[in-house]
């Protein structure tokens, strides 16, 4: 011990030692626990069906993002029965592979919302964001009407999916360039769509905030609530299979 | 004073870079920003260029041998900020309680002022408290004034301005999305520079030092100030959408990104809120109770150990996620074995009281030290604690891990900042002893109930939560419904606010007596400790008589 203090002087009386040494005792943990996610094969599931979020979808995500939807809601379903029964299937962290920032949430103040999609209809949605208590009475959940006034920011879908194809959502050339075109047919019945589900095979296409007149960011986020853990059917034969494979994770 | 003329003319081309880029600006609450950054360089140009001193406000007749302009302005910061946050958090418990609040303004809304709640007490608050008394324990601990002082400036200067644009976005809804890392990127930019800044200062101070030995204040000032531009240097790598708009994409998504993000997360706890004021406890509570750390050798061992031990747990965030097991496993064990490195500081603390317990009873001051200890030692318990698997998976998404933060923010980072004020107000402007000595008994009492209340709330909501969610009934049907836990919270959340309530008066109490020590008054009061000593009385009981 008498040795270890007196070595240990050393350090006390030089600053650069001293940060050098501190810097490195600190960098260890993050290196060991962090790095190996993005080599080790089975981080995420090999499972059938994702694929990046439409620009309406995104558009709303953003919106999501920017309402902090997520200091009160996560989207990370636990395997826990009453998780499971309450929410559907655990969810995969395939789930989440394209989500810049992911918003799995750490509190639940409102339920979770990994699997909402297709759980109510749009409109309950629209009710539901616009007068929370109107629907669910122990709601303690702020309104959100201004987002049926507020004209969804159009025009900028083209750098915003560029800039995620740089970050590693693999959005294609065509699909970048289509992008402020396939926000509308999305939210348009009338129009043709046939480009936007080449570009995004099974995405629904339909008015979501019940004003067919205009775009606006109501549009956007009930379009992303709705695709919300629709796109992998984990309950499929296939996926389970792999799942109950699944190994070291 | 260096040369005026070249400062003059950084502040014009700020200026002008900040005008352009309103102009460019490709949303509104970009071009909001940098109009606030245009107004920043506006007034750095006229305090320049007409030789102002806004230090000079504040500062008292004889400055005394080192650097004390800037720590002053941190002092009167900190208080302000403070009173910011804890105001920001009383109004956002309020609309959990009474959903009404929200007023259905956008602006206002839980999801955007919750993060001007967090990062006002964590970065404002805490942030402001621990430039300040870095500052002024590092020229005392060195026998050095501070190197660098015209950087020293920019930084306090330029953590403010990164406090308002921080502020300000998230009212206006400009977030990455992130837990406690909510600034967007040319935030996250400004801030690194700051904070190198910062890095630069300190190190040239301790270079400078015209004492041999570094105290171990330093060591842990060192670590925080290091460990925290490591941790927001790597999880704000964001691509801007353009470079004249206020949104980014993050580089790590999906469990990448989750990791990396609770990695920060749970350090930017252990370093800023732990190492950071664990220094902070290294050099005022040897102060105050006037005697010597208790151990040297248990300083060395749990500062490395602490330090080392930290950066593991992060995963303790992501328990039953889609995170692999392996890293959530790891997480936890880490976070268990952090207790002891946790209690090292805590018993280090509490033990330099040896001899001097006797304060406790007289001092309120000191009294304050050893509540934010016992709250440190409490909430390092608990911690480990939520952090095994089996206890996280009723405690996690509940109230419980909002009681946990809130005892170790209230408890230890609060009231060890409160009593540093305290130290440190008579002392800068030259006074013979605070305003008011009773006033920080108040606010001691305000304080310490309105934490119970508070913690007891959100523990009670935290388990009734996580047992209601998991309840079967004898059908084999789960009993409640979402809605019905939500219910089942209101009184909880109705008396969380009460807490609120009584710290945030025990921090305006605060205030007042601050203010008016900086002013120079002194309110002639009875002195805490009404019992005279009397000689014939202090003797042995007599002993008990055998028959």
């Amino acid at each position: 011990m008498a040795t270890f203090m007196e070595r240990h002087r050393k350090l006390e009386r030089n600053v650069t030692l001293l940060g050098v040494l501190a810097f490195a005792a600190v960098t260890v943990g993050g290196i060991v626990e962090i790095a190996p996610l993005f080599w080790i094969d089975n981080t995420i599931e090999k499972v059938q069906g994702m694929r990046p979020y439409t620009p309406l979808e995104q558009a709303g995500r953003d919106i999501y993002v920017r309402e902090g939807c997520y200091v009160c809601h996560s989207q990370m379903i636990r395997p826990f029965r009453d998780e499971v029964e309450r929410y559907g299937h655990y969810s995969l962290a395939a789930e989440s592979m394209y989500d810049h920032p992911f918003q799995w949430g750490s509190k639940r103040t409102g339920p979770d919302l990994a699997r909402v999609g297709g759980k109510y209809s749009d409109e309950w949605q629209v009710q539901h964001l616009t007068a929370p208590r109107s629907v669910v009475p122990e709601s303690i959940m702020p309104t959100y009407g201004f987002l049926k006034e507020q004209a969804l920011d159009q025009g900028d879908m083209v750098p915003a999916l560029q800039t995620l194809e740089r970050v590693g959502v693999p959005y294609t050339k065509e699909e970048i360039a289509a992008a402020n075109d396939d926000l509308k047919a999305q939210a348009d019945p009338d129009a043709d769509h046939a480009a936007f589900l080449k570009h995004y095979p099974g995405a629904t296409v339909r008015d979501f905030d019940g004003d067919p007149k205009r775009l606006t960011e109501m549009d956007a986020l009930v379009a992303y609530l709705q695709v919300l853990g629709t796109m992998v059917d984990v309950n499929a034969p296939a996926a389970q299979e792999h799942l109950a494979k699944e190994k070291g994770r | 004073m260096d040369s005026v003329l070249p400062r003059t003319g950084l502040w014009l081309g700020a200026l002008f870079f900040a005008v352009i880029a309103t102009a460019l600006a490709a949303d509104i609450g970009f071009a909001v920003h940098m109009v606030i950054c245009a107004l920043a360089a506006l007034i750095g140009l006229i305090v320049t260029v007409r030789g102002w001193d806004p230090a000079a406000v504040v500062r008292p007749v004889d400055t005394g041998r080192y650097d004390d302009d800037l720590i002053r302005l941190g002092v009167i910061a900190t208080v302000f900020w403070g009173m910011a946050g804890f105001l920001a958090g009383l109004y956002i418990a309020l609309e959990m309680a009474f959903p009404q609040f929200n007023l259905g303004l956008q602006w206002i809304n839980f999801g955007r002022l919750r993060p001007l709640h967090t990062s006002a007490v964590i970065f404002a608050f805490g942030g402001n408290a621990l430039i300040a008394t870095s500052f002024y324990v590092v020229q005392r601990t060195c026998r050095t004034r501070l190197a660098l002082p015209g950087l020293a400036k920019f930084v306090f200067w330029g953590y403010q301005l990164f406090i308002v644009l921080a502020a300000t976005g998230y009212l206006m809804g400009i977030t990455q999305g992130k837990e406690y890392a909510e600034p967007e990127w040319y935030v996250d930019l400004w801030l690194t520079v700051v904070w190198v800044a910062y890095l630069a200062v300190f190190v040239g101070t301790l270079l400078k030092r015209s004492e041999p030995h570094i105290y171990v204040a330093n060591w842990f000032y060192l670590s925080f100030i290091l460990t925290v531009a490591m941790l927001h240097l790597v999880n704000n790598v964001n691509v801007p959408v353009s470079f004249f708009g206020s949104r980014s994409y993050p580089l790590f998504g999906g469990v990448q990104g989750a990791l990396v993000q609770w990695w920060y997360g749970h350090n930017a706890v252990g370093f800023f809120l732990t190492a950071g004021f664990l220094a902070m406890m290294y050099y005022f509570v040897p102060k105050q109770a006037e005697r010597p750390v208790y151990s040297y050798r248990l300083s060395i061992i749990h500062f490395w150990a602490l330090i080392f031990l930290y950066i593991w747990a992060g995963p303790h965030h992501l328990h039953y996620t889609a995170l692999p097991d392996w890293a959530q496993t790891l997480g936890m064990v880490f976070s268990v074995m952090l207790w002891m490195p946790s209690w090292g500081g805590m018993i280090n603390g509490l033990m330099t009281l040896n001899g001097a317990w006797d304060k406790i009873r007289t001092d309120p001051i000191l009294r304050m030290m050893v509540l934010a200890l016992a709250f440190y030692g409490m909430s390092t318990f608990e911690g480990p604690m939520m952090s095994i698997k089996s206890v996280n998976s009723l405690s996690h998404y509940t109230d419980w891990t909002i009681g946990h933060v809130h005892s170790g923010a209230l408890g230890w980072n609060g009231m060890i900042t409160f009593s540093c004020l305290y130290y440190l107000a008579p002392r800068l402007w030259g006074r013979e002893r605070l305003y008011s000595l009773r006033m920080v008994n108040w606010h001691f009492w305000l304080a310490t109930l309105g934490i119970v209340f508070y913690t007891a709330a959100m523990w009670v909501a935290g388990i009734t939560q996580g047992l209601m969610w998991r309840e079967y009934g004898p059908d084999g049907y789960l009993v409640n419904s979402f809605a019905d836990t939500v219910a089942a919270l209101h009184p909880m959340y109705a008396l969380r606010v009460l807490g609120g309530l009584l710290y945030l008066s025990g921090a305006t109490v605060m205030a007042i007596n601050i203010t008016r020590t900086i002013l120079g008054h002194y309110r002639s009061e009875a002195p805490m400790h009404s019992a005279a000593f009397d000689p014939a009385r202090d003797v042995p009981l007599a002993p008990a008589t055998a028959n």
